[in-house]
């Protein structure tokens, strides 16, 4: 139970990031944060305390597996996080060129 | 088995693929590529819709179900998303035309095809996918490259609008995620049509509601409903014109709306709280996106706005469906009220894409969008005077066009279910509209010309292609009234409307048990 607390933990650490933080890569940061806390929660649905990898084999000693399926999951979801992260960063420092700064403070062209 | 339902993932992924390639070869390949392959599309649809009715599956990779439990993805095609179908693809096309002329001014076009075709390869894969995983997978497709195309002109503003919109979208695709997850923990199947099964058998109800509530605060971030709203009129006003009304038109519906009414309708037991929720949300933003509207100057961030309140509608129909629905109420006001609300879908992306591509023919011509600057434009551009008067009018909700009679429907049903004062506020909402609308008119088209344009640059009337898109959306404003028609209606809009209506009916119509 104690590891999906600190689970939950780590994401509402990468929240509180997005939200209060005022430089745009400390923002980044906490997305990825709260990412990387989806991802660990993901693959420890799929734990079986004792369990095995899941490929069937001659000399099998024992019928308990992890599930296989969430590993799956969040393979897809980090090539996701890969882009959503990839792109992030390249307004960011299109933005930095433009303002010459990483803080949102500055950045508020946009209004109402 | 229907080996056609992937065509609508791998015509526009093939092409988003073949695009930049033909660029290179020649000049003008990649833009007609993507037109001819999204003109096929809507082809597709059209035929799906007139000619083959009824539910079909494909199983991807061809994994056969084992004992009647799915173990593959599938691909689902029922009245509700072949309805998204036809949407998506007619707008995509209409607006992928008016691009031709209207990209002109930007370098890098072929990527801006090749991200137009990637987002309607997510949206209709999002559309198709009956799997939750795959369709939060689309929907990431989809997102992303509208996130990439709000940022297309790359200068401050379009920058500044596409970072707030990919945090903002980055956090609501975290939240559904994490619902996902959670789903997966409770029930072991991520196969819609299996979970619709599972839950309804056995759920723990306070687990449920946590998932509920997490997916209502995900996709009504997408959706933009009234206190996710902050994102959409910075994000749609940025964009170049074809991608706004992209954004507007189908992307919140079929992102945000249509994932909604899947999941609240089909896999979820209906719940009378969750559509009380649900409701309430779409009156706030059908009153505060229109009340923030009026005060606008801006022409595109006005539009906007207007969004906000006209998905409203679309909620506010279907919530209140629902709410009849879970009340076990009167089944004949229960489908009338989902019939207006996805009846609005369908007319707010035509009108609203109208709008989009109309603003974007004015900012064309005289090269802002500050309707104070403008005036008199009447004269000189008859054609988007016209057009963009039929949409406002259509979308204040007046007689011969097809917001009038979509909102007739949802107010009607209101009053026959007996919320009064949800019908009072559809009619209020639509008389601000009226108001903020005819204000556009008179500040763009109408009014004397302005000095500070008309020394300067010489207006002209848009070119081909940006009229012709602005024309046959025109004509659709007023044959869309057709749909209130019994017999027409149900060809095209009553077999979206029994899908939502059968609710929990789609997993044993799915699974063919």
């Amino acid at each position: 139970m104690i590891v999906y607390l600190l689970c939950m933990l780590l994401f509402l650490i990468g929240l509180y990031g997005v939200l209060v933080k005022r430089n745009l890569i400390k923002i980044i940061i906490g997305l990825a944060i709260m990412e990387y806390s989806l991802n660990l929660f993901l693959a420890l649905i799929g734990y079986v305390r004792g369990g095995t990898v899941p490929i069937l084999s001659q000399d099998l000693k024992t019928s308990v597996f992890v599930d296989p399926l969430p590993q799956a999951l969040v393979l897809t979801a980090i090539v996701i996080g890969l882009a959503t992260t990839a792109l992030l960063l390249a307004v960011a420092i299109r933005i930095y060129k433009k303002y010459h700064t990483f803080d949102i403070r500055e950045i508020k062209r946009l209004k109402g | 088995m229907d080996y056609r339902l992937p065509l609508f993932v791998i015509i526009p992924l093939g092409a988003a693929f073949l695009i930049p390639l033909l660029a290179k070869l020649f000049k003008r390949a990649g833009e007609w590529m993507a037109v001819l392959s999204l003109l096929a599309l809507s082809g597709l649809a059209v035929y799906f819709v007139f000619l083959e009715k009824g539910a079909r599956v494909y199983e991807v990779g061809g994994w056969r179900p084992l004992d009647g439990i799915p173990i593959g993805i599938y691909m689902v095609l029922d009245g509700l998303s072949i309805y998204l179908l036809l949407v998506i693809n007619l707008i995509g096309f209409l607006s992928a035309f008016y691009s031709l002329s209207y990209m002109k001014k930007f370098t890098a076009e072929s990527l801006y095809y090749t991200l137009f075709m990637l987002m309607i390869a997510g949206m209709n894969g999002l559309v198709l996918s009956g799997d939750i995983f795959n369709l939060f997978v689309f929907m990431e497709i989809a997102a992303i490259a509208s996130y990439a195309l709000v940022a297309f002109g790359i200068e401050k503003e379009e920058l500044e609008a596409s970072f707030k919109y990919q945090v903002l979208g980055g956090i609501s695709s975290l939240l559904i995620l994490l619902a996902i997850g959670l789903l997966y923990w409770q029930s072991g199947t991520l196969n819609l049509a299996d979970l619709a099964d599972v839950l309804r058998t056995n759920s723990n109800p306070v687990f449920s509601l946590f998932i509920q509530t997490l997916l209502i605060a995900g996709f009504g971030l997408k959706t933009a409903m009234f206190p996710f709203h902050a994102w959409l009129p910075d994000a749609h006003s940025s964009a170049p014109s074809p991608i706004s009304s992209m954004l507007s038109g189908v992307l919140i519906k079929a992102i945000g709306a249509y994932v909604l009414m899947r999941l609240f309708f089909n896999i979820f037991a209906l719940s009378y709280d969750i559509a009380l929720v649900l409701a309430i949300i779409g009156t706030l933003s059908m009153v505060i996106g229109v009340l923030l509207a009026v005060g606008q100057w801006d022409f595109k961030r006005l539009l906007a706005y207007h969004s906000i309140s006209q998905m409203g509608y679309v909620v506010v129909g279907v919530a209140m469906g629902m709410m009849i629905l879970a009340r076990n109420g009167d089944l004949q006001v229960a489908s009338l009220a989902i019939a207006g609300g996805l009846f609005h879908l369908m007319n707010h992306a035509v009108f609203k894409s109208l709008l989009f591509l109309n603003a974007g023919a004015v900012e064309y011509a005289v090269g802002t969008r500050n309707m104070k600057d403008m005036g008199g434009l009447a004269d000189k551009m008859p054609v988007t005077a016209a057009t963009s008067l039929s949409a406002s009018m259509a979308i204040s909700g007046i007689p011969p066009f097809n917001g009038f009679f979509s909102k007739l429907i949802i107010i009607i049903a209101a009053v026959q279910a007996g919320y009064y004062v949800l019908a009072f506020l559809a009619v209020f909402t639509s008389i601000i509209t009226l108001a903020s609308f005819l204000k556009m008119q008179r500040f763009t088209f109408y009014n004397k010309i302005k000095s500070s344009w008309n020394g300067t640059t010489e207006v002209r009337e848009a070119p081909f292609s940006m009229l012709f898109s602005m024309v046959v959306l025109a004509v659709l404003c007023l044959a869309l009234s057709l749909l209130a028609i019994p017999s027409v209606r149900d060809a095209v809009l009553t077999p979206a409307v029994n899908a939502l209506l059968q609710a929990g009916g789609y997993g044993t119509v799915i699974l063919g048990k």
